[in-house]
C-alpha cells in the first residue's frame, strides 16, 4: 500500500494529468498572438490583459471538456471499494493496473471527484452555449421586428416578455423542470415553437439577402431548410428518422426551460439597440434604395449590432451554466449519476462541513468557468470601444 | 404622472391575473393532481379510485371554473351526499358545521387560502410565519449590500481607469461570476467547518471558544438571531448580488463625471472630495436606484438557494419544500406572493424613476 500524497505532489500530478490541456492552450495561444492583427475583434482581445486571462479560463474548460476522456484518471460513475469520503491524494486499495490515486479524493458513493468535474465539463458545455444560442436567434428573430416596426406587434411582444421576466426564474424551474411535466406535452410543445426559429431565422435571413438571384437562394435556403428540419424533428419531437439528431426528455425539459428564462432579455436588448439604430442615416439609405423590411432588420441593423450583442452572448453563456448549476442544485430534471456540477454539489452539500472535498471541486470549477466567461465579456466589450 | 401609475396599475393587474392563471395550470395538471390523490387517500388505490376521490374533491371541474374557484369570482363546488349531507369546497375552508353558514365564494380574495398537505396547517399561517423569517434575512441582506455596493461603484467610477477602478471591477465581476451555491458552499468549507478551513487554526491558537468560528446551519436563527449564525447566510447572499449593483453604479459615476457642470466645478477649483460628494453622488444614484428595487425579486432565487443551504425555514425553504411535495395548495399561495414582490417592487421602481429624475418628471 501505498502512502497518501501530499499537496504539492496532488498539484504536480494534476498538473501532469491535464498536459492536453496545456498543449491546446499553448498552441491556440501562440497562433491567436502571432495572427492577432489580421483576426478582427477575436484578435483585439489579445491587446487586454483581462480579455486574455478570461479567454484562457474558458478556454481551459473548453478544452477540459474535448479531451475529457485523456484526461480522467477513472470512470466517473464507477465506485471504488474503501474510497468513500476520501481525503484528496488517497491511494487506492486495489488499483488493478489503473490509476494509483484519487486526485481530488472520492464523495460520498466512492467515485472520483476529479474524474467527475472533469466529465461535468463536458455536460456543462455540451448545453450552456446551445442554448445561449437558441436563446439569442429566439430573441434575435423576435426583437429585430419589435423594434423596427414597432405598434401593436411590439406592444404584444413586450407584453409577453415581461410576463415572463416577472416569473420568479427559480419558481418557473421548481413548476416546469418535473417529472410530472415531462409526460406532458408541455415541454414538447414548447420545444416545438422555440427550436422552430432559428429555422425560420436563418431560412429569412438569406432569402432577405439572395432573393434576387433565384438559383443562389433556392440552393441555400434548400440546404438551410433540409438541414434545419431533419435537426428539428430530431431535437424537438424526437423523430428523427436517421436517429442523429435526439434528446432525452429530461435534457429536452431543461433545455426548454433555460432558453425560454434567456430568451425575453435578449428579446429586450435586441429591441433596444433596433429601436437606436433605426435612426441611423445608412438604414434610411435603405429605405430609399426600397429594401425590404427584414433585409434592413438582418443586413443593415443587426450586423452594427453586433458588439453589444457579442459581450451579451458571453455574458449570457456564464448566466445559463449559473442557472445550470441552479437546476442540478435542486436536483431538478437531471439524470441521478449525472456528473453535472450542479448536482455534485447537491450531492456533496449534505456532508461538507466534514469531507468539503466532493463539493468544493465541482463549485470552484462552476466559478471559473463562469468568471472567464465575464472576465471574457469585459475583455471583448473594452476592446470594440476602442473603434 | 396620475395617468401613468393607472397605466402601469392596470398592466400589473392583467399581467398578475395571467401569472397566476400559468402557475394554477402547471400546479393542476391531471399527472399532479393523481399524485395529490395518492399521497392523500393511498399511495396503492388504484385508477378508479383515483377518479373518484378527484370527482369528490371537486378536482375533476373544468380547469377555468376551477381557477375562478381559487381565485373567488366563482361560487365554490357543492355536492350532495347520498346520505343526504351537503359538502362543499367552501363548507371545508370555512370550517363549519352548518352548510348553510357557509359562504358562497370562497378564494382568495375573500382570505381562503386552503390548506398545507405539507404542512398540515392552513397555508396562510404558513406563508405568514415564513415570510417574516424571509424578511429579516432580506432586511439585512440589503443592509449589507446596498452600501458596500454603493461605495465600492463610486469608489470605482470616480477615477476611470484607475488602479482601483480596475481592482475593484474585476471584484465586481468575480462576484457576480459566483453564484449562491458556490459562494455558500466555499463559506461552509473555510469557516463553518470544524476539520477544515479556518475554525481548527482559530481553535488551537485558542482564539475563538466555540468549535467553528460561523455556524453553517442557520436554523438557531429563528429564536435569536446572531452574528455567530446569520452572518454566512446573508454574506452569500450579498456577495451575488452586489457586483451588478456596483457594476451599475460604477458605469453611472463615470458617465457623471465627464458632464460639463463637474468640469465646471473642478475649474471652478472645487476639492474632488467635494465634486464627488455634492454634485456627481446624487445623479450618479439614480440609476443604482431603480436596479437595486429590481434586484430584490432576483434576490428571491437567491433566498430559495441560500434557505435550503443552510437549513433556514423562511420562504424560500418553504417553496422548495412545497414544490419538492407537492403540495399544491402551499405551492399556488407562494407563487402568489413571489408575483406580487416582483410586480410591486417593478412598480416602485418606474415611479421611483421618473419621481428622481426631472427630465422625465416634467416632460
Amino acid at each position: 500500500m501505498t502512502d497518501p500524497l501530499g499537496w504539492l505532489d496532488i498539484l504536480s500530478r494534476l498538473f501532469i494529468q491535464l498536459w492536453p490541456v496545456w498543449a491546446g492552450l499553448i498552441v491556440m495561444f501562440t497562433v491567436s498572438i502571432t495572427y492577432k492583427r489580421r483576426l478582427g475583434l477575436y484578435g483585439k482581445l489579445f491587446d487586454s490583459v483581462v480579455g486574455m486571462i478570461g479567454f484562457a479560463l474558458v478556454m481551459f474548460w473548453v478544452f477540459a471538456a474535448l479531451f475529457a476522456d485523456m484526461i480522467i484518471t477513472h470512470d466517473p460513475l464507477a465506485q471504488f471499494s474503501g474510497m468513500r469520503n476520501a481525503a484528496p491524494g488517497t491511494p487506492l486499495r486495489d488499483p488493478a493496473g489503473g490509476y494509483e490515486f484519487f486526485l481530488l479524493g472520492g464523495d460520498a458513493l466512492a467515485r472520483d471527484v476529479f474524474s467527475r468535474m472533469v466529465m461535468g465539463a463536458r455536460e456543462v458545455l455540451r448545453i450552456a452555449p446551445f442554448a445561449a444560442m437558441i436563446s439569442f436567434m429566439i430573441g434575435i428573430s423576435l426583437g429585430l421586428p419589435a423594434g423596427y416596426i414597432g405598434g401593436k406587434l411590439d406592444t404584444g411582444l413586450t407584453f409577453v416578455a415581461n410576463l415572463v421576466l416577472a416569473f420568479p426564474v427559480i419558481l418557473l424551474f421548481f413548476l416546469l423542470v418535473a417529472p410530472e411535466i415531462q409526460n406532458t406535452a408541455i415541454p414538447r410543445v414548447m420545444a416545438g415553437i422555440l427550436f422552430l426559429m432559428p429555422v425560420l431565422f436563418f431560412t429569412v435571413l438569406l432569402n432577405a439577402r439572395f432573393f434576387t438571384q433565384p438559383m443562389k437562394r433556392n440552393l441555400y435556403v434548400g440546404a438551410v431548410l433540409v438541414v434545419g428540419l431533419w435537426a428539428y424533428t430530431g431535437l424537438a419531437f424526437n423523430a428523427d428518422p436517421l436517429g442523429v439528431w435526439g434528446m432525452s426528455p429530461n435534457l429536452l425539459n431543461v433545455f426548454v426551460a433555460v432558453v425560454f428564462v434567456n430568451a425575453p432579455t435578449v428579446f429586450r436588448i435586441v429591441r433596444g439597440i433596433t429601436m437606436d439604430i433605426k435612426t441611423r442615416d445608412y438604414v434610411a439609405a435603405a429605405q430609399t434604395r426600397g429594401e425590404g423590411p427584414w433585409y434592413i432588420m438582418l443586413w443593415e441593423i443587426l450586423p452594427n449590432a453586433r458588439g453589444p450583442l457579442i459581450v451579451d452572448f458571453c455574458l449570457r453563456i456564464g448566466y445559463t451554466t449559473i442557472l445550470l448549476g441552479t437546476l442540478g442544485f435542486f436536483g431538478l430534471g437531471v439524470a441521478p449519476e449525472s456528473p453535472d456540477w450542479g448536482s455534485t454539489i447537491n450531492q456533496g452539500r449534505r456532508l461538507l462541513t466534514v469531507y468539503p472535498h466532493a463539493a468544493l471541486a465541482p463549485a470552484l470549477a462552476l466559478m471559473s468557468l463562469v468568471l472567464g466567461l465575464n472576465l471574457l465579456a469585459d475583455g471583448l466589450r473594452e476592446e470594440s470601444l476602442k473603434d | 404622472m396620475v395617468s401613468f401609475l393607472l397605466r402601469r396599475i392596470g398592466v400589473m393587474l392583467v399581467t398578475a391575473l395571467c401569472l397566476t392563471f400559468i402557475v394554477f395550470y402547471l400546479t393542476n395538471l391531471p399527472a399532479k393532481l393523481d399524485t395529490l390523490a395518492k399521497t392523500q387517500a393511498g399511495s396503492r388505490i388504484s385508477d378508479a379510485e383515483v377518479a373518484s376521490w378527484l370527482e369528490r374533491n371537486g378536482y375533476n371541474r373544468p380547469m377555468l371554473l376551477r381557477y375562478g374557484e381559487w381565485l373567488g369570482v366563482a361560487p365554490g363546488w357543492t355536492r350532495e351526499d347520498p346520505d343526504g349531507s351537503t359538502t362543499g369546497r367552501c363548507h371545508r375552508l370555512a370550517g363549519v358545521t352548518d352548510p348553510a353558514a357557509a359562504p358562497t365564494h370562497c378564494g382568495l380574495f375573500q382570505g381562503y387560502w386552503g390548506n398545507s398537505t405539507r404542512f398540515r396547517a392552513p397555508v396562510s399561517d404558513v406563508i405568514g410565519a415564513r415570510l417574516g423569517a424571509t424578511g429579516l434575512l432580506m432586511m439585512w441582506v440589503l443592509i449589507v449590500m446596498v452600501p458596500m455596493a454603493l461605495i465600492v461603484g463610486v469608489l470605482a467610477g470616480m477615477r476611470e481607469g484607475s488602479r482601483t477602478d480596475r481592482t475593484l471591477s474585476t471584484f465586481a465581476i468575480a462576484s457576480t461570476a459566483t453564484p449562491e451555491y458556490v459562494s455558500g458552499v466555499v463559506f461552509i468549507a473555510l469557516l463553518a467547518s470544524s476539520t477544515i478551513g479556518l475554525s481548527p487554526l482559530l481553535v488551537s491558537w485558542g482564539w475563538i471558544d466555540g468549535p467553528v468560528l460561523f455556524q453553517g446551519n442557520a436554523r438557531s436563527a429563528l429564536e435569536k438571531i446572531t452574528f455567530w449564525n446569520f452572518a454566512l447566510p446573508v454574506m452569500t447572499i450579498a456577495l451575488y448580488g452586489m457586483g451588478y449593483i456596483a457594476r451599475i453604479t460604477r458605469a453611472s459615476m463615470t458617465e457623471v463625471m465627464t458632464q460639463q457642470y463637474i468640469r465646471t466645478a473642478r475649474l471652478k477649483g472645487v476639492s474632488f472630495a467635494n465634486i464627488v460628494l455634492r454634485h456627481a453622488l446624487r445623479n450618479a444614484l439614480i440609476a443604482p436606484f431603480t436596479v437595486i428595487m429590481l434586484q430584490i425579486p432576483w434576490l428571491l432565487n437567491g433566498v430559495v438557494i441560500v434557505e435550503v443551504l443552510f437549513s433556514y425555514p423562511g420562504f424560500g425553504w418553504t417553496l422548495f419544500e412545497a414544490a419538492a411535495n407537492n403540495d399544491i395548495e402551499l405551492l399556488l399561495a407562494a407563487s402568489v406572493v413571489a408575483v406580487l414582490v416582483v410586480l410591486v417592487t417593478q412598480l416602485i421602481s418606474d415611479i421611483g424613476y421618473v419621481w428622481l429624475n426631472p427630465r422625465i418628471r416634467i416632460s
